[in-house]
């Protein structure tokens, strides 16, 4: 059936996306990897959608692009932030505090 | 085009809202609109006055809480469809997160106001912040608790780095912001599962399908867990706590006096919802689930807490710890008859805990200010030029331990008489996982006294504390709160008698 490709596509970006938080070291790859689950939960829910006729899963979608560009907005920002007082956005210089 | 629209106007009905219901959030709306016109058109040293305009909102926010309380019925549905409801539940919590928000602004104003911050848009940002909370504990739609959870969470994650120029500051920030935004992502994914299987976004029909029957069992059992494992990060329970010790050490105090109490009862709230009313025939996956993150926080959270050197990192660990035994209750809520008493016990807990750990927290406040460290030798003979501090102090810590007759006793009993009310293997070998946390957390609560009664002044200073009149509001209402829910429990009991979450029936 057509949805398992949508909800199999889905799957494939959230694994990806969990896989470059947990191994990227660059504070923008993170960021990016988040967008790919963020984006993995769009195609989930328009998929849904089409299989079950329904319209809230679009309305979802649509707040969720647009919560997820407040929040890449405020993170890039803090990624700026650090950048200026560090002059480096690894997240393995992030260590000043231990224990 | 613009014609077909016209023409379809005509048959909308706008649906009744219950102004009335929804007054709380207006006021906050407006207050956030307010205070950042007014940040616009003051002079520089006159910039306390969003101060203390934001906390006049908070309070003023609280009327209609009140009024709601005492006019109709128990239970209004603001937008008529059963998305977002005004009952008990919801006016007990909301008066939880403005009265702690108002506390959180009297900690702020000398901060903000001598490091030099930014403090119109500081106050902004935690309007906004309280104003999420307040939607989350009316939210009864996963796109409204996906909202409102995102509006807490965001202006928070920009209130964690506020010290702009200080390293510490920056990576609690970020650390916080990189963990939350992740879990929120996570949380999605399970959110999205639920919609799919049960084709609508209301809990309460997300409810009517989660039933772990049927061939769709896989699917609903990662749905489950994914919507548990994001709100485990907001509550930072063990092993999704790696921020909060770093964020709570780094961000400015007023912060993580907020983020400790209000952004963690945020978090239960979301459980709390997705228990009570998204999944609540699906007890064989939540509750092991609830109850190994229960059982590892308490015991990470302590075990960790007792090696600090860092007053603020040892009150970090502790909120992790307490945190634990907040989710006892709500790991047995599906066992038996044990909804209720579940329910009651956490929300005690959660008020009790936000007096007790603001109080601790405005304490340190006002002796760091003199002390200029974080150390807990900086806190060495205490007694011997603060008396009266040193007084508080040992009564919100002595609270946090549980030690009677003071609130978090109480709560502590709840939450212990609930489990064991539960009872079965489940219950009553998280009681027992419970009890020995509590014994070894009096350890850490108890050396931090030591330290403050028993030790000399580590550099011979001492000049008294001045506590400044807002810390100084602040510390009677917590102090106040901590030592009245203890002697008279009956006060905070009444609050927390809410059997059942209106919505999970009917609606």
């Amino acid at each position: 059936m057509l949805i398992n490709q949508f909800l199999l596509l889905g799957a494939l970006l959230f694994c990806m996306g969990v896989y470059g938080v947990l191994t990227r070291k660059n504070a923008v790859m993170v960021l990016l990897s988040i967008e790919l689950i963020l984006n993995s939960v769009n195609i989930n829910l328009l998929a849904f959608d089409a299989m079950n006729g329904g319209s809230d899963g679009n309305v979802f979608a649509l707040y969720i692009i647009a919560v997820a560009a407040a929040e890449v907005g405020v993170g890039l920002a803090m990624v700026l932030l650090i950048y200026r007082n560090r002059k480096s956005i690894s997240l393995d210089d992030l260590s000043e505090m231990k224990g | 085009m613009l014609a077909s629209l016209l023409a379809a106007v005509g048959d909308f009905t706008p649906p009744t809202v219950d102004f009335h219901a929804l007054a709380p959030e207006i006021v906050l709306a407006v207050g956030l609109v307010v205070v950042l016109l007014v940040d616009l058109f003051v002079a520089d040293h006159r910039r306390w006055i969003t101060g203390t305009l934001a906390g006049f909102f908070m309070l003023g926010a609280v009327l209609p809480v009140v009024t709601l309380a005492v006019i109709g019925g128990d239970v209004r549905d603001a937008l008529g469809d059963g998305r977002y409801v005004v009952d008990n539940f919801s006016l007990v919590l909301k008066a939880l997160f403005l009265l702690a928000g108002y506390v959180v602004v009297l900690l702020s104003t000398n901060e903000m106001e001598e490091g030099g911050y930014y403090q119109g848009e500081y106050y902004v940002l935690l309007l906004s912040s309280v104003l999420g909370m307040v939607m989350l504990t009316s939210s009864r739609d996963l796109i409204s608790v996906f909202v409102a959870l995102e509006f807490l969470s965001i202006p928070a994650y920009m209130m964690a780095a506020w010290k702009k120029r200080d390293r510490k500051s920056n990576e609690a920030g970020v650390k916080y912001y990189l963990l939350g935004v992740f879990a929120s992502a996570v949380l999605l994914y399970g959110f999205s599962l639920l919609y799919g299987l049960a084709n609508s976004t209301k809990l309460v029909d997300i409810a009517g399908v989660i039933t772990l029957e049927g061939d769709k069992v896989g699917v609903q059992v990662l749905a489950v867990a994914f919507a548990i494992i994001g709100f485990a990060f907001k509550i930072s329970a063990v092993p999704f706590h790696t921020w909060a010790p770093d964020t709570y050490e780094g961000a400015p105090l007023p912060v993580t006096a907020f983020l400790s109490v209000a952004s963690k009862a945020a978090g239960f709230v979301g459980l709390i919802a997705l228990v009570y009313l998204t999944f609540p025939a699906a007890e064989e996956v939540y509750r092991p689930f609830l109850w190994v993150l229960a059982a590892a926080t308490m015991t990470m959270g302590n075990l960790v807490a007792l090696k600090q050197k860092n007053v603020v990192r040892l009150l970090a660990y502790s909120s992790i710890s307490q945190g634990g035994f907040i989710l006892m209750p709500l790991a047995m809520a599906g066992t038996g008859d044990a909804a209720g008493p579940a329910l009651r016990a956490v929300m005690t807990y959660l008020v009790i805990y936000a007096a007790t750990n603001l109080g601790a927290f405005a304490i340190i406040i006002a002796v760091t200010r003199k002390t200029r460290s974080g150390d807990i030798s900086s806190f060495g003979g205490l007694f011997s030029y603060a008396p009266g501090v040193t007084v508080m102090m040992t009564i919100f810590l002595a609270s946090l331990a549980g030690i009677p007759p003071l609130g978090g006793w109480y709560a502590k009993f709840g939450a212990f008489r609930a489990v064991v009310d539960a009872g079965g293997g489940w219950g009553y070998s998280i009681a027992v996982i419970g009890a020995i946390n509590a014994v070894i957390a009096t350890a850490y609560y108890i050396m931090l006294m030591r330290e403050m009664w028993m030790k000399p002044v580590p550099d011979g200073d001492t000049t008294p504390i001045k506590v400044q009149a807002p810390v100084m509001a602040a510390l009677a209402i917590t102090g106040v709160c901590t030592v009245l829910f203890g002697v008279l429990p009956g006060l905070v009991s009444k609050f927390g008698d809410i059997t059942d979450l209106a919505g999970a029936f009917g609606l």
